[in-house]
């Protein structure tokens, strides 16, 4: 017997989530441009390939990414990818070996147990163990078992797995989540069921089956076991591909993309559309977000991701986002949630007209220098941090010229970060062309912000772009400058431009250390909490923001340090306006205490001695 | 009667209160706690409108009290306490009163401008406060700015501190804008040749004659007045500021440079109110500013029986609105001593 009415459910369902998966990925391919599809189509036939089958085994089955960072919740996720894979992979095998090597039907190993119970000694077992298989196949479905125990306690208890929120659902989720819970109870009744009548099954499923055989009529109850098993194995795949779960057979074409070097390009495109499917709305991305505190819990990347597929994007959900990426930090699939916002943020305002005629009477820098001084926007409405590197060039006798003394053109960025991008692009080749004028080797700049986009986005010919933490760290390991020990008791905070957005952690640090005794935060680096003064959210207003800006004031301050040392203007900007502790910028702080010179530091060291 | 009030702080509101409640009969304490009574007064050069000395206004304010009224100053509260059907009061130096009634006329400090450092007060010399330009026309000396010169142009900047959420403060300080106009016009009266620009958002021209003083310091002084808030201030080499500010009316950005800049500071709520209240358990203070029972009906009285409130300690007030206010105060307090 090779075939019952049952199995149709499944198999019905199996065809329809081929099909749909079949069109999708063929209008893919059809979005994308020539480019990228060359790139991908030379991607499957080169070493690239493994790469992503790596990548794939280690992220979307054993979930690594996931395990360091939250790893019962990695747990969790293995079992159900890589214990359902096994279960997959293993049943092949094993009704392969019982049909004598023939190719089944795709229902046939799924449904193996109903087909064949006999307890014959299988010609590969004969070398192994007798039971291999039956022993085996229950191990991994006691496996898928376990990892849902979890699933159901973690939507219940989320606190046990430190998690404070979960995702709320859909009604395509709540359907999907509910037949892929009821999947493998189901196979387990099923399989244990048929063994309780005919004897068979492995440790768990015999166990069982004896006990339901000596209190349950297992004659009537096997067949419509296999039925529920098989209708919800069917209802998950129809509604597979509109629920989160299309994340499973998207997240590996987004791999494979990554990996032959295409990325987002235009939006909306197809690898946009790939990465919005490739959410499975896990939810790591929700305790992380610091809108939270602001109330603002409805725009959070896993919302905002999913409004985009059901292609109800508001205007306030992608505005609504400081764009500090600890998202992006925290995301098991590594989805670019910037990229996407940014995308989304161009297409609510496109409509709008940038007027760029103050650009026409710009004075011209003519001093040509070494080096180029850049306060931006934000350094200007911070003359003390200006003042600190105007201290700081002349003290450390640096041929410098000041290209935005008279007033800055914005860097571009926030019109960037506004999804503006052609608009910010006017702004870049206006500054460009000043900058090159300057003949400058090197450009410094008080501001991340403007930093990450001159980095980013400006084509220099060769000027070497360095925020200011950089320049000064690089002088003072030079000797340039000198700096005095105190017995300030400081913290540090990394802006989101220059931390996460940059990768600039441990300069501004080194420099600190030699000025005051650094104290640990707990959340820091990679961690870093935004200050609550991004220019990422245009919508917040003051009240909102300064909820974001007292909680991490507080996270900032727990050891109570005698200043709060930040490296952005507008962190300090914005924090000094919640008179939590003294607040300035490195520059600053650098400049408040510089050593007369060299041979005076070694002086003060020898009689420290 | 014997009943004995407790007035703390001894600027115009807390002497004014205490004068009036010893006109009334009680026993008065007025506490202090720097070492002279009068409060942000004391340094006040003239007030607006009439450009009334400071000096005089305080010499007859100080005039009214009585000689019954115990003066109490360099005393900081730091214990106060509802016991029963009255209060103990204790200083930091050991001083004790029991009291029938308190009165908290603990006033306003002003706004740090520090804290708007796109400005540059602190950082550029010729950046001033409000309260900096009131000590030099009342200090007599000769008007320059902080490099010896006289400056050729003068700006002044509304709303500093307050209407501002970016520094916390929601609220208008009410006397800054008249303050600017009666300032504006003292600068020209020293400097005829220079050109005075005042930088506002709306002028709050409420009381009486105040238009009338901004018509004169426009149409007879040439003040002008330009609407728009200012982003920031930069200096340049020989020491100016040059501001930049968008005029809102013509919609075009403007820098202009001047020879100093008055910040208008605005009023903030006394930093020793909040702990009072604390000490009293008066619990809506969310702003600072002390929430009195009602604020049409009740303005002096808080949730607290016993427990008044007189001055800028419940919100920003000009002087002439705090000597009323404090009047009322006293008689909300025999009102309530009598019964």
């Amino acid at each position: 017997m090779t075939f019952d009415l049952f199995v149709l459910p499944f198999f019905i369902g199996l065809l329809f989530l081929l099909g749909v998966l079949v069109v999708k990925y063929s209008r893919w391919i059809a979005m994308m441009d020539a480019s990228d599809r060359v790139k991908a189509g030379m991607a499957l036939f080169s070493f690239n390939l493994l790469k992503t089958v790596n990548e794939i085994f280690l992220e979307s089955l054993l979930h690594r990414r996931m395990f360091k960072r939250n790893p019962l919740l990695g747990y969790m996720h293995m079992s159900f990818a890589l214990g359902w894979f096994l279960l997959i992979v293993m049943g092949n095998i094993e009704s392969r070996v019982y049909s004598g090597g023939h190719i089944n039907p795709p229902y046939y190993p799924i449904f193996l147990k109903f087909f064949i119970h006999d307890k014959r000694v299988l010609p590969f077992e004969i070398f192994t163990l007798p039971g291999f298989f039956r022993f085996t196949m229950d191990l991994i479905l006691l496996f898928v078992l376990s990892g849902l125990v979890l699933a159901v306690i973690k939507r219940t208890r989320s606190k046990w797995f430190g998690l404070k929120r979960t995702t709320v659902h859909n009604s395509f989720d709540r359907w999907a989540i509910t037949s892929l819970w009821l999947i493998f109870p189901m196979r387990l009744l099923a399989e244990s069921f048929t063994a309780g009548i005919y004897k068979g099954g492995g440790f768990l499923t015999n166990t069982l089956g004896s006990i339901f055989d000596a209190i349950l009529p297992l004659e009537y109850m096997a067949y419509p076991a296999w039925w529920a098993y098989s209708t919800m194995l069917g209802i998950f795949f129809v509604t597979l591909p509109w629920s989160r779960f299309m994340h499973i057979p998207t997240e590996i074409i987004l791999i494979f993309l990554r990996n032959a070097g295409i990325d987002q390009g235009k939006y909306p495109g197809s690898f946009s559309e790939i990465e919005i499917r490739s959410c499975p709305r896990c939810g790591v991305c929700i305790d992380v977000c610091q809108m939270n505190q602001a109330g603002l819990t409805g725009s959070t990347a896993v919302y905002f991701i999913r409004s985009l597929r059901e292609k109800l994007p508001e205007v306030q959900l992608n505005s609504n986002c400081m764009m500090c990426g600890r998202c992006l930090e925290v995301c098991p699939v590594g989805i670019d949630t910037l990229g996407l916002r940014i995308g989304a943020r161009g297409v609510d305002n496109k409509g709008f007209a940038s007027d760029f005629t103050y650009l026409v009477n710009q004075p011209i820098v003519e001093k040509k220098a070494e080096v180029v001084y850049f306060a931006g926007c934000m350094g200007h409405l911070t003359p003390g941090v200006k003042r600190a590197m105007l201290q700081i060039f002349e003290k450390a006798k640096i041929d410098f010229t000041f290209l935005d003394e008279d007033g800055s053109v914005c860097c571009g960025r926030p019109l960037k970060l506004a999804g503006m991008k052609e608009a910010s692009l006017t702004l870049i080749s206006e500054n460009s062309a000043k900058i090159k004028n300057t003949e400058a080797k090197i450009l410094v700049t008080s501001c991340p912000i403007c930093y990450k986009v001159f980095n980013d986005d400006y084509q220099l010919d060769g000027i070497q772009v360095m925020h200011h933490s950089v320049f000064i760290y690089n002088l003072v390991k030079d000797g340039k400058l000198v700096l005095r020990q105190t017995d300030l008791k400081a913290v540090y905070h990394d802006p989101c431009e220059l931390g996460r957005g940059s990768g600039i952690y441990e300069q501004p640090r080194n420099v600190l250390k030699q000025i005051a005794e650094v104290a640990d935060v707990s959340e820091e680096r990679v961690n870093s909490l935004c200050c609550g003064g991004s220019i990422g959210d245009l919508n917040m207003d003051a009240v909102k923001r300064n909820l974001i800006r007292d909680k991490a004031l507080t996270i900032l301050c727990e050891s109570q340090p005698d200043i709060l040392v930040t490296a952005c203007p507008l962190c300090k900007k914005t924090f000094d306006s919640g008179n939590a502790t003294v607040v300035k910028d490195i520059a600053e702080v650098v400049a408040e205490n510089l050593a007369l010179n060299k041979l005076h530091k070694q002086t003060v060291d020898m009689v420290k001695l | 009667m014997g009943k004995h009030v407790v007035v703390i702080g001894a600027g115009p509101a807390g002497l004014e209160t205490s004068a009036s409640l010893a006109k009334l009969g009680f026993h008065v304490t007025l506490v202090e706690k720097e070492d002279v009574s009068g409060g942000h007064l004391k340094k006040w050069h003239a007030l607006f409108p009439t450009l009334l000395s400071g000096k005089d206004a305080l010499e007859t304010i100080t005039k009214g009290l009585d000689s019954s009224i115990k003066i109490q100053t360099a005393t900081k509260v730091t214990g106060l306490e509802a016991v029963n059907d009255y209060f103990t009061i204790s200083g930091h130096n050991g001083w004790q009163e029991k009291a029938d009634a308190v009165v908290l006329t603990t006033g306003f400090q002003l706004f740090d401008s520090h804290r708007k450092e796109e400005y540059g007060y602190g950082i550029y010399e010729n950046v001033i406060t409000s309260a900096d330009l009131e000590e030099l026309f009342a200090s007599g000396k000769a008007f320059v700015n902080r490099h010896g010169n006289k400056p050729e142009r003068v700006g002044f900047v509304h709303c500093v501190g307050s209407r501002d959420e970016k520094v916390n403060n929601l609220h208008c300080s009410k006397v800054c804008c008249i303050t600017a106009v009666k300032q504006a016009i003292e600068v020209k009266q020293l400097l005829p040749d220079a050109e005075v620009f005042c930088f506002y958002m709306d002028l709050r021209m409420f009381g009486r004659h105040y238009e009338e003083l901004y018509k004169e310091a426009q149409e007879k002084y040439n003040i002008q007045f330009i609407r728009g808030r200012l982003s920031e201030s930069t200096e340049d080499r020989d020491g100016n500021i040059v501001v930049k500010v968008e005029d809102t009316l013509l919609g075009k950005p403007l820098r202009i440079k001047v020879g100093l800049l008055v910040l208008m500071a605005g009023m903030e709520p006394a930093p020793d109110t909040k702990p009072l209240a604390n000490m009293l358990g008066l619990k809506n203070v969310s702003d600072g500013f002390i929430q009195p029972l009602d604020e049409v009906l009740h303005t002096n009285s808080t949730e607290i029986p016993g427990v008044f409130v007189a001055g800028t300690c419940s919100g920003p007030k000009s002087v002439s609105d705090t000597l009323a206010d404090a009047r009322s105060a006293a008689l909300a307090v025999a009102d309530y001593l009598k019964s």
